[in-house]
């Protein structure tokens, strides 16, 4: 797999490692520790499209929010992380 | 039908025409007391079980392809019993004592070999956390040995020992543990079920669950509507998208494991061996294939395909551990879907939705675990009660802050 990351161009997966969905990106807040639970153990898991964090950790160090296929492995983009944080957007 | 000498030789001689199928091919009824989704390892050996041991009529199992497609089909066929927690060591030692009885129990050839499995330990601290397993398992009843590498030697002489990274300082070894024939296994507990009068139903995907008032009334179908007592879901990596439809979200994410065999060789390879400092492991077929995997790709997926990172890393480790396999070519690759839980162990237990029962969760080392998995689920499903070996595998274990995590690596499915 190949993913097109937002300043370096493609690069491939391997140099990236997979941290799983990208709502981990947002925990519920801490005074709510059942949500905070469901946050850390339960997912979504669909067949389809899945927005997920990857760690360029060979490269420049930064997170990406890839959007990719599961059931095909196609990749339809990828964003840095901190754009979506600074836009307050999930 | 039944298989003997006899029977071979004289199908041989008129021409295999005799043979008839194993099981009947069923429509479905409009209902039946217990429906299991799935006709996997899973599905099959709990039909298998609640039939004969738990004595229960009026059962089906639906399978959305054909019977044995799914990961029994596609595993790389290890039997054994070297897990260390007490939630889990006396199960898998229950499912090995099961192994040890199975091809008598359903008369069928299902290739059970204990030709043993040797974990390589290439560190002292490795060596000590062998030792502390090793023990574990004697606890549990079952057997272990720790090697020195001398006596590693003795056994695969042709190992690299003396890698200048990871050099070979000996083994755990469980003799009991070893292979089967994993469509064998499908088959053998297909034929059973079938003739104790379960409905195997293929080409019956599961679309929709019924839930009343909480409580489970039948399941949507490709074939129809399908009444059900209980529904037992047996469906290995595709459980979060069956559960969906009762609406629970599962601590679970499905993954893809690849494996590999070689062209057919002539013996060199008795037992089954693993690399302890990289991801390989490889036995070899009764054929003759050497057949070999290593980790997940680690992405989600269900894509029953995986990429060929993984292949260059499981190449790589097989010519760290065993440099002659560098001059045998490879034959076929193929993958499979894992439901990869946050703790890396299975699921055995009720749901919120009365009258549904859920087995998923058994991430790569499901096989070993087909007859016990089916046994302990017939029970729960016949008894309401857990099976004594199967008490932790409960589906709130995480939010009661009891995993089963034997690799310590946390709530990270692509970890364990
Ligand atoms: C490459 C590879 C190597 C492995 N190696 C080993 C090993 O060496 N040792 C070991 O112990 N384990 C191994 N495993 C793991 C093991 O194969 C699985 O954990 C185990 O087979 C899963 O249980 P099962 O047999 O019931 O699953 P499956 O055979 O996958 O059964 C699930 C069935 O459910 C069906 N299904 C899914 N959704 C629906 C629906 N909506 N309606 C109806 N039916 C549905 C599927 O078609 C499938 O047939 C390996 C797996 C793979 C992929």
């Amino acid at each position: 797999m190949l993913i097109p990351h937002p300043l370096l161009g493609l690069r491939d997966a391997q140099e990236f490692t997979y941290l799983g969905d990208a709502s981990l990106m947002s925990p519920p807040p801490s005074d709510d520790p059942e949500a905070l639970e469901r946050h850390v153990h339960l997912r979504d898991n669909p067949a389809g499209l899945l927005r997920e964090l990857w760690f360029h950790e060979q490269g420049d160090r930064s997170w990406l929010v890839v959007t990719r296929d599961t059931r095909t492995h196609e990749i339809l983009g990828a964003e840095l992380a901190t754009d979506i944080r600074r836009e307050g957007a999930r | 039908m039944d298989f003997n000498g006899f029977r071979v030789v004289w199908e041989g001689l008129t021409g295999h025409r005799g043979w008839k199928p194993l099981w009947r091919d069923p429509d479905p009824k409009p209902a039946y007391d217990i429906v299991i989704i799935g006709g996997g390892g899973g599905g099959l050996a709990t039909a298998y079980y609640l039939a004969t041991v738990f004595k229960e009529a009026r059962i089906a199992v639906l399978e959305k392809g054909w019977l044995g497609g799914g990961n029994i089909g596609r595993n790389t066929t290890i039997i054994r019993s070297n897990y260390m927690l007490p939630g889990n060591q006396p199960f898998y030692e229950f499912s090995m004592k099961l192994w040890e009885t199975l091809e008598q129990e359903t008369n069928f050839n299902s290739m059970v070999s204990q030709r043993g499995i040797l974990n390589l330990c290439h560190s002292d601290g490795q060596r000590d956390a062998f030792r502390r397993r090793g023990n574990a398992m004697i606890l549990s009843g079952a057997d272990a040995e720790l090697l020195d590498t001398d006596a590693v030697r003795q056994m695969y002489p042709f190992l690299n020992f003396d890698n200048a990274r990871f050099p070979i300082k000996g083994g755990l070894l469980q003799r009991r543990a070893g292979t089967a024939r994993h469509d064998g296994v499908a088959w053998g507990y297909a034929r059973g079920a079938d003739r104790a009068g379960v409905d195997l139903i293929q080409n019956c995907e599961v679309t929709g669950l019924r839930i009343e008032a909480g409580a489970i009334k039948g399941v949507e179908t490709t074939r129809g509507y399908i009444g059900a007592g209980k529904v037992g879901v047996a469906v290995a990596g595709s459980s979060s998208r069956v559960m969906q439809m009762a609406g629970l979200r599962l601590p679970i994410e499905s993954h893809v494991l690849q494996a590999f065999v070689s062209e057919g060789l002539k013996p060199c390879i008795d037992g089954v061996i693993t690399f302890g400092a990289g991801h390989f492991y490889v036995s070899q077929s009764d054929k003759g294939g050497l057949v070999f995997g290593g980790d997940i790709d680690g992405y989600n997926s269900y894509a029953q395909r995986g990429n060929l990172p993984v292949v260059e890393d499981v190449a790589e480790g097989a010519m760290a551990l065993m440099p002659a396999l560098g001059r045998a070519r490879l034959l076929r690759s193929w993958g499979g879907l894992m439901d990869m839980s946050m703790d890396g162990s299975p699921i055995i237990d009720t749901t919120p939705v009365d009258g549904l029962y859920l087995n998923a969760g058994w991430c790569y080392g499901g096989f070993k675990a087909t007859p016990a998995s089916g046994y302990a689920f017939a029970h729960l499903l016949a008894t309401g009660q857990p099976h004594p070996t199967a008490t932790a595998y409960r589906l709130d274990r995480f939010a009661r802050g009891l995993p089963i995590d034997e690799k310590g690596m946390g709530a990270q499915p692509n970890l364990h």
